[in-house]
């Protein structure tokens, strides 16, 4: 198990503390503990359904958490790729009046953040015409003009080709240097994650290890959490779990017991349970049983 | 001049549709024709209590177009009926109820079919008065409230991320609906308002390339409607508002037409967005 190793110095833009969210019946993500600084990037992964989104909407507020506390600066200026964003077809939208959705936007910085995500024919283009991948990027464009403190992405690079998306992680990295906002990622791309980020939390309905990715990547938590690949280039992500949440929220074990809550030193055993990945597949649906963590007020705190 | 009756109905009625028309466009954004719908049928019932009551009509309508759109929002967040199926329930039997209540109160002797299909011949300067008074007031209200009620339209959870209080703007933006409702009860009839709500919407839709010009663009031809409309129902003996409603009709299938397809060159955009080395 992993704690907070070294981390830039700064001001925390966004603190989660103990906070878990439940909904009709059970919890969607439990006992995370996490902070966002000023020129840091930290990145969620984990599996479908592990609370990513949910994290990052108790995050930014949408979200009340059931338990814990979301803090956020007073005042914080925050741009927000959501997951999720469709544009009715009666919508007459441009990207051009698109990236002033909730602010004003001068023309020299639309140019100027249409150039760096490199859609600046698109200008006048409207938005539902976009493909997938033109889209993400406006929606990249727009939350990065706001100039925020804070930047919230929540798979900015899902449809977008592989050499497009190893340009806007770069784009994303730029961003930070040039504004020095805090970015809060979520990614399913453990090998660009692990070059990019300066911290990693590693959620599957509970914190299951977070601290920077080279101390994330060289320890035996993470080596039990992703399996032999975590060694390789980890182009396709397997999330090996040493144990399975069931439907009503018990946890079974690799050794075939049964508990209320799982437990950070719990069996480091053979059976490792696989939660498949699919790139394109980004809704919330729980494929690996209750999702959540324990049922127990104890279980999957271990932050 | 307000004497001529017609005159005063051309008035009013072009008064409702350049309010219409915007607050329309976001109606048919929302996808909230239905909700549109619900809030004035429920205005019989506003007309039925005021008689009841002895208090001005269009007060009235606001008042319980108000509670109905804050019983929707309530009964929405609990959610255990779907949201079509409380929207009829809520606007059949306000409807129903408004009609009951008029028949059981014997002492009134009102002309219905003014209430559901309007009626020029009814329109008072107190009713002018009230459409530019209250609909400026409309109008003003939707300006301020316009960024974060249009960003709240393409994502709720973007725009409260953003800090931009979607809940609130949506909430304001039912009581704006309440008040049009209110307002255009007379010109167009309880029935028929939501028309003027939706076509002169999606008509602007084919000639307009942004939010804010589809709104200018739906409002005009909300006015040219009412104008054509109260014509015809002078010349022909017609209700006005089925009258006014068919004239949007005309204009929106008039928009489907290939010639429509280049008006918005017109105004200054063009569909594909392919003008190279524009730059403001």
């Amino acid at each position: 198990m992993l704690t907070t190793t070294t981390r830039p110095a700064g001001e925390d833009l966004v603190r989660l503390t103990g906070a878990g969210v439940y909904r009709d019946g059970r919890w969607l993500v439990r006992g995370v503990d996490l902070a966002v600084r000023r020129s840091e990037i930290v990145t969620l992964i984990g599996p479908n359904g592990s609370g990513k989104s949910t994290t990052a909407k108790t995050a930014l507020g949408i979200v009340t958490p059931s338990e814990g506390k979301a803090e956020r600066c007073p005042g914080l200026a925050v741009g927000y790729v959501p997951q999720k964003l469709s544009i009715d077809w009666t919508l007459p939208l441009t990207v051009e009046r698109f990236l002033s959705l909730t602010g004003r936007i001068s023309s020299r910085e639309t140019d100027r953040v249409l150039e760096a995500t490199g859609i600046p024919h698109l200008r006048h283009a409207e938005m539902r015409n976009l493909s997938g991948g033109e889209f993400q990027r406006a929606l990249l464009a727009r939350a990065m003009a706001r100039k925020p403190d804070l930047l919230v992405l929540d798979e900015p690079v899902q449809g977008v080709d592989f050499s497009g998306e190893v340009a806007l992680y770069d784009l994303i990295r730029r961003i930070r240097d040039d504004i020095g906002c805090g970015i809060l990622l979520i990614s399913h791309d453990l090998h660009v994650v692990m070059a990019a980020t300066d911290h990693v939390v590693c959620l599957n309905g509970h914190v299951c290890c977070q601290g920077a990715p080279t101390a994330v990547a060289s320890s035996e938590a993470y080596k039990q959490l992703f399996g032999a690949r975590a060694d390789a280039t980890l182009a396709v992500y397997e999330h090996n779990h040493d144990h399975t949440h069931l439907e009503d929220g018990r946890v079974l074990h690799a050794d075939g017991s049964i508990t209320t809550h799982c437990h950070p030193d719990d069996g480091h055993h053979h059976h490792d349970h696989d939660h498949d990945h699919h790139h394109h597949d980004h809704d919330h649906d729980h494929d690996h049983g209750a999702g959540g963590a324990a049922a127990s007020p104890a279980g999957g705190r271990h932050a | 001049m307000l004497d001529d009756f017609f005159l005063r109905a051309l008035i009013a009625g072009v008064g409702v549709a350049l309010v219409a028309g915007p607050l329309g466009c976001f109606v048919v954004w929302r996808r909230l024709a239905y909700f549109g719908d619900t809030l004035s049928h429920a205005a019989l019932l506003g007309v039925a209590l005021a008689f009841l009551m002895q208090v001005n009509i269009t007060l009235s309508v606001f008042a319980v177009s108000v509670m109905v759109s804050l019983a929707l929002l309530g009964l929405q967040r609990r959610a255990s009926l779907s949201s079509d199926a409380l929207l009829g329930l809520l606007a059949h039997s306000s409807l129903a109820l408004g009609l009951v209540a008029l028949a059981f109160m014997s002492w009134v002797r009102i002309d219905l079919m003014g209430f559901l299909f309007g009626d020029i011949l009814a329109v008072s300067k107190f009713d002018i008065l009230a459409v530019y008074v209250g609909g400026a007031a409309v109008l003003a209200v939707l300006v301020m409230i316009w960024t974060p009620l249009f960003a709240a339209t393409i994502s709720r959870e973007l725009a409260e991320a953003e800090g931009l209080r979607p809940d609130r703007a949506n909430l304001i933006f039912m009581i704006l609906l309440a008040t049009v409702i209110a307002i255009s009860m007379k010109i167009v009839g309880v029935l028929l308002i939501t028309a003027m709500l939706i076509i002169p919407a999606a008509t602007a839709r084919r000639l307009s390339g942004g939010p804010e010009q589809m709104a200018v663009i739906a409002a005009l031809v909300g006015a040219i409607a009412v104008v054509g409309g109260l014509f015809a129902s002078l010349e022909w003996d017609t209700p006005s508002g089925p009258s006014i409603v068919v004239a949007a009709l005309v204009l929106f299938l008039a928009s489907l037409s290939p010639f429509a397809e280049k008006l918005p060159k017109l105004f200054g955009r063009d569909e594909k967005g392919s003008r190279p080395g524009e730059a403001k």
